[in-house]
């Protein structure tokens, strides 16, 4: 009962932090400017990558060739029988594991620990490169030994190499410009570059970090598993 | 709420840890969603609830979303509520797309197996 009551005095204090933030003529958000600016990037960018999504849902609802099954053709054998859809699997997961790592890092970057925020800055990068690395082996797979074309494929619905190229390539840019971004800010913070301005950056980029995985969470879950 | 302070976001290490493995386990139970092959509403629904899961705690905890002030939270959050009406306006389109074409040029019931040169 108390901690209802206590619940909701602070949704409350919440609303009303709202109203006074955008009425005290003065900045709004209260964080470090960069990370308010990393944010608004971030809202643009969902709506980019949204916009690609939606292309491809109408492409494919408006096909009436069948869609091809992503489960087979991302099937990889190793040895065996091939595994439905398993290098992607194993990517969601490398993707996975470098948040965790950045999520370690911004942790260590706001402890002043900056042997330990570098390591963990690398090790995020590494999972990146590992990441792109994949992605690198699927397209040539696809390109080359299946015959995918933006224009057509040997599979059902010609737009589906379209939608694929655009949707990962996009991603896959995000990445590698992810793992640029990410090595720059490590080299930053072992060489000291951070100590007077604070760790705010590592934050920042973790921000970046963070939703190139949220956006391939809804590609794994629409491109490939739907 | 309201612990965004001036130090930046400082939160025990093991709470990054919990939300690393709960993100583990449910991409591991959308994958077998296509492992075992569930069809029809039931794999899309699975789809969808573990990805909003896994997107809601990336959000909230790995980018601190639960942790900043309701200015920031709704500024970011609420615009892109307006990309559902364009998901909704596509699909309508898509479906009177779909029924034009079918209409005119027939549906293909099995999959091309052949190349195509190019359209």
């Amino acid at each position: 009962m108390a901690q209802s009551s206590g619940e909701v005095a602070a949704t409350q204090d919440a609303v009303t932090d709202l109203v006074t933030d955008w009425s005290a003529e003065k900045e709004v958000f209260r964080v470090h400017w960069g990370k308010a600016m990393m944010w608004i990037f971030l809202l643009s960018d969902t709506f980019i990558f949204t916009s690609f999504l939606v292309s491809y849902m109408k492409v494919r609802i408006s096909s009436t060739v069948p869609w091809p099954n992503s489960s087979e053709i991302f099937a990889l054998s190793f040895g065996g029988a091939p595994i439905p859809l398993i290098l992607i699997a194993i990517m969601t997961f490398v993707l996975i594991t470098s948040s965790g790592t950045m999520a370690l890092a911004v942790n260590y970057g706001y402890r002043r620990d900056r042997t330990k925020t570098a390591i963990f800055l690398l090790i995020t990068a590494a999972f990146g490169l590992l990441f792109v690395g994949m992605q690198a082996f699927e397209w040539t797979k696809l390109i080359v030994d299946e015959g995918v074309r933006p224009w057509g494929n040997p599979f059902g619905a010609a737009q589906f190499g379209a939608s694929f190229f655009m949707i990962t390539g996009f991603h896959g840019g995000h990445v590698s410009g992810g793992v640029i971004y990410l090595i720059y800010v490590a080299v930053g913070v072992l060489n000291g570059r951070y100590e007077k301005k604070g760790y705010d950056i590592v934050e920042i980029a973790g921000l970046y970090w963070h939703f190139v995985d949220l956006v391939w969470v809804f590609i794994f879950a629409f491109f490939y598993l739907w | 709420m309201a612990t965004s302070t001036e130090e930046g976001q400082q939160h025990p290490l093991s709470i990054y840890i919990w939300i690393w493995i709960l993100l583990f386990v449910f991409s591991t139970a959308s994958y077998f969603v296509d492992y075992f092959q569930f069809q029809g509403y039931l794999r899309w629904n699975l789809i969808l609830i573990f990805m909003m899961l896994k997107a809601g705690f990336i959000v909230a905890i790995f980018m601190h979303m639960a942790w900043e002030r309701l200015a920031l939270i709704t500024a970011i959050l609420l615009p892109p509520l307006a990309l559902l009406v364009l998901v909704g306006m596509m699909s309508i389109e898509g479906d009177y797309t779909y029924l034009a074409r079918a209409e005119f040029f027939g549906v293909e019931e099995a999959p091309v197996v052949e190349h195509h040169g190019g359209h």
